[in-house]
């Protein structure tokens, strides 16, 4: 009995209907704890946390490069457990997910590539060099726009879903290559600074605007991947009647 | 505070514009990431909403 009771969150969570539900009862909650951590870090980070001792004033770029840098890649490891999870057990949402989540995530791999070209100037006196972290996030970048790519180009639903999976799964590979860049190869690129988890190793004034940001980026992305989750999922059931009488109720002016 | 006035403020102890264009670019792309689906939401429903109407009109 508790196996069944175990297994139907799984079954609802595939249901579009009770997805778009919930979801919107998430979406406020997110969207201003997103604004509000931003808001947060972002004063504190560019006015209160104090001049870095070697790098003066430009180091405060690690308040938006840093947290998009996790971001891009945390996304691709949700896009990989979406893939299998679409692949193995057929669920439709896993798939809405996948192919919602991965324009997000190259805008966020996008950012941190950018930020970190314009940190780079004054620190290193390059915009860009072809070092092992640097190359591997713009890997990143385009397996992003490889996944974005398959799943406009193929017209079937199924196996555009199908091809986006395993590409997904397979670029995974490409993660922990990021991750241990900066200790596999000689590189310019300083080895992480910040972990939720270990002890800083910066001080507090600067460390605990960075978790806000972290944590900003975090909800941000939830916020943002919702909104457009429940837009694809109302295109893909336009022909059921909840997402019917969903249209009537906007019509009428009902939320 | 970190600066002892707006002016320093601004400039960032002469990186300013790489401070401002790293985050003026971020604030772009984020504001994108949200004024889009909204406004992608809202046609959506517009088109659905007179499709509808047409549908039962006939």
């Amino acid at each position: 009995m508790s196996d069944l009771m175990n297994w139907m969150w799984f079954h609802k969570l595939g249901s579009p209907k009770w997805f778009y539900e919930i979801s919107g009862r998430w979406l406020p909650g997110l969207a201003i704890a997103a604004a509000l951590l931003l808001l947060v870090g972002t004063v504190w980070g560019l006015a209160f946390a104090p001049p870095d001792y070697q790098q003066g004033n430009s180091f405060r770029i690690i308040y938006i490069h840093v947290p998009a840098a996790f971001l891009a890649q945390s996304v691709y490891v949700m896009l990989a457990v979406a893939g299998v999870v679409g692949l193995v057990w057929k669920m439709k949402l896993a798939d809405v997910a996948l192919q919602q989540a991965a324009p997000v995530g190259a805008w966020m791999t996008a950012i941190a590539l950018i930020t970190g070209a314009i940190w780079g100037k004054p620190t290193w006196g390059t915009y860009w060099i072809w070092d092992a972290r640097l190359t591997s996030m713009l890997i990143l970048l385009f397996l992003y726009f490889g996944v974005i790519a398959l799943g406009q180009a193929i017209s079937n639903r199924d196996s555009a879903a199908k091809a986006c999976a395993v590409l997904a799964v397979v670029g995974v590979i490409n993660i922990p290559i990021i991750k241990y860049s900066v200790e596999w190869w000689n590189t310019l690129h300083q080895p992480a600074t910040f972990s939720v988890i270990e002890k800083p190793t910066m001080p507090m004034q600067m460390w605990l605007p960075l978790l806000i940001m972290v944590l900003g980026f975090y909800c941000f992305f939830a916020a943002v991947l919702l909104m457009r989750m429940r837009l694809e999922v109302l295109r893909r059931e336009a022909r059921s009647s909840w997402v019917k009488a969903k249209i009537r109720a906007q019509l009428e002016g009902r939320p | 505070m970190s600066f002892a006035s707006f002016g320093d403020f601004l400039a960032m102890g002469s990186h300013g514009t790489y401070v401002w264009s790293a985050y003026g670019i971020c604030l772009i792309v984020l504001v994108l990431n949200v004024v889009l689906p909204l406004h992608a939401r809202r046609r959506y429903l517009q088109d659905e909403a007179r499709r509808l109407r047409r549908e039962e009109s006939r």
